[in-house]
């Protein structure tokens, strides 16, 4: 890791972590190409297909201080079966809570393809003690995690102290065990998209299986231009370690026609071997009944009401 | 100053309390008397429609959620704000028909503001007249009472450009519903002026939404939507009508159109506290009477 220290060199010069080029970003380019990609229109059979992809990426959220066994319950059969009347509709990638949670969630998904995904780490912000945090890590594992969402520390990449920022999420891979680990870099709080792909490159090279764009607990959340920069970040990893990092964009994402748009993005920059549940998740909690006002809309012809649709 | 060149304004539609071209990009021209082009008007699609709904929907609670007094206030404010634009409406009038004096502009424009008021006024009394405590057989309080029934989507009648939509519009919003119309298609100029009038009179965003185009493309997409909860099919030739209310059917949608007497813009047949019932459903309910 002493490469590491590479990157400890004034903001926007080309630096490296542990071998790793970071480029600096063309925010005006980036943005003009996140904006192009999202002007394709997608109609009828690929439409259909978008759709039913964005259901098996979908990692169905619920992250609220209300949270209630129960509800957690009825989000999980929903994400087995999101339409009760076609059980055609697939399955959900995975079901994502708060740690206390967690039993309840691997207990209603037993058996299924779904898996459960926890935050942890003190999240949103994951200013806790570390042991606290690695604790909480461990503990998700150990009550049925499938996936653990942590936060990256952003005071200390803020700060310049990337190396206490990579030692932690070194730290939080071992914690996790077998569990899959998504670092979520608050994109919104990291400035500037130099900034986004540093902490990107940061995550990966640190252990990280996905790389997450926000908490939704912020105000700035995932963006085209947002994706499209890590996903390049995501690009340029793969090309130099042969390392495929997955990408999950979360915050925000509310409308069918977003997460076709992301697809897009994901699609046209890391290539189709990205559209998959196993490098690709779309974070959400209201997304799933648009995409399923949708489908109908596709499958009846008429404009669907949303109060047909579930509340939750 | 001769030489000055023309400032002319782009009529675009009204959807969610913007002004917005289509989402197809399309416009079609507007011809007026003698058939001079007056404007380029946009020609709306179905995702037109469609945004319209969904801004129609979200608007639709908290418009039926404010006192029956505050919605007389601001369909008292609308008129008032037309008043001071009296003759602008006068002239789009004016131009828009054929055989169309001075004095009949003046005319149909006192009428479409007075219409206002008078809708307005029955805003808080509606309840009243149309609702009220039922005689029941057992120790019951029965009240009866009228509630708007959500999204409306009103076809305007071709001409006059301006009274009959307002005729058809002031009844349907002033119980709480909300409305998403398809302006006259000859003549459309008048309801874009109309809904610069919404923008300004404390009608909030989304509960008049005004879309002008082809009536053919616009209405069956307006028609089938599942969250337009009645229809007014008035500005519909018989053909069109008919397909509308079939479709209207799949989705248990209220089809209302106005009557041959209600098609006298001009006269008091045209104004009814029916016309608001139309667009009402009637909620019981029944409470135990104590000693």
């Amino acid at each position: 890791m002493t490469d590491l220290l590479a990157v400890e060199t004034p903001a926007g010069s080309a630096d490296a972590v542990a071998g790793v080029r970071i480029t600096p970003v063309d925010a005006v380019g980036l943005e003009q190409r996140a904006a192009a990609l999202c002007t394709r229109s997608i109609k009828t059979s690929s439409k259909a297909a978008a759709l039913d992809l964005a259901i098996r990426v979908m990692d169905l959220t619920t992250l609220e201080g209300a949270d209630t066994p129960e509800r957690v319950e009825a989000l999980c059969t929903r994400a087995r079966h999101p339409d009760a009347a076609d059980w055609s509709v697939p399955s959900v990638a995975a079901v994502c809570v708060y740690p206390e949670l967690v039993p309840v969630a691997a207990e209603a998904l037993a058996s299924s393809p779904v898996a459960v995904a926890s935050v942890a780490g003190g999240f949103p912000a994951g200013l806790a003690p570390l042991e606290a945090r690695l604790a909480e890590v461990a503990w998700a594992v150990a009550a049925g995690a499938d996936e653990v969402d942590i936060v990256l520390n952003r005071s200390a990449f803020l700060s310049g102290r990337y190396q206490k920022a990579y030692d932690e999420i070194v730290a939080a891979k071992q914690a996790c065990g077998p569990a899959h680990l998504k670092v979520i870099l608050e994109t919104g709080e990291l400035g500037s998209y130099d900034q986004i792909r540093r902490a990107s490159m940061l995550a990966m090279v640190a252990g990280a299986d996905f790389i997450k764009t926000s908490t939704g607990k912020i105000g700035t959340s995932a963006t085209p231009a947002v994706a499209l920069c890590m996903a390049e970040a995501i690009r340029d990893m793969a090309q130099q370690t042969g390392q495929a990092v997955g990408l999950k964009l979360a915050g925000g994402i509310r409308t069918a026609k977003q997460a076709w748009h992301y697809l897009v993005i994901v699609g046209e920059t890391l290539g189709s071997g990205w559209l998959t549940p196993e490098r690709f998740r779309l974070g959400a909690s209201s997304l799933l009944n648009d995409v399923l006002m949708q489908q109908a809309k596709l499958l009846d012809g008429r404009y669907q009401r949303r109060e047909d649709f579930s509340v939750d | 100053m001769s030489d000055r060149l023309a400032v002319n304004k782009t009529y675009k539609q009204f959807i969610g309390g913007a002004f917005e071209r289509s989402e197809s990009g399309r416009s079609y021209p507007v011809v007026g008397a003698g058939d001079q082009l007056l404007a380029h008007a946009v020609q709306g699609s179905r995702k037109d429609v469609r945004d319209a709904v969904a801004a129609a929907r979200s608007a639709q609670d908290s418009w039926a959620g404010r006192t029956a007094y505050n919605r007389g206030q601001i369909l008292y404010r609308v008129a008032e704000v037309m008043e001071s634009r009296r003759d602008e409406f006068c002239a789009e009038v004016l131009r828009a028909g054929d055989g169309c004096t001075e004095a009949d502009a003046s005319e149909e424009t006192a009428a479409a503001i007075d219409r206002w008021v008078w809708y307005a006024g029955w805003a808080d009394k509606f309840a009243t007249v149309l609702g009220g405590a039922n005689p029941v057989a057992g120790p019951y309080f029965n009240l009866s009472v009228p509630e708007p029934t959500g999204v409306v989507g009103i076809v305007a009648p071709d001409e006059p450009p301006l009274l009959p939509l307002v005729s058809r519009l002031a009844p349907v919003i002033v119980s709480g519903n909300t409305a998403v119309v398809l302006a006259s298609e000859r003549c459309p100029l008048a309801a874009v002026t109309l809904a610069e009038t919404l923008a300004l009179s404390d009608v909030p965003s989304g509960v008049v939404n005004i879309l002008t185009g082809r009536r053919d493309e616009l209405v069956p997409p307006l028609a089938s939507h599942v969250a337009v909860d009645s229809l007014d099919l008035t500005g519909c030739d018989a053909e069109l009508a008919a397909e509308a209310a079939r479709q209207a059917a799949a989705t248990i949608t209220r089809v209302v159109s106005a009557s041959a007497a209600e098609r006298q813009w001009a006269v008091e047949a045209a104004q009814s506290p029916y016309l608001i019932d139309a667009f009402c459903e009637t909620k019981t309910v029944w409470h135990p009477k104590g000693r």
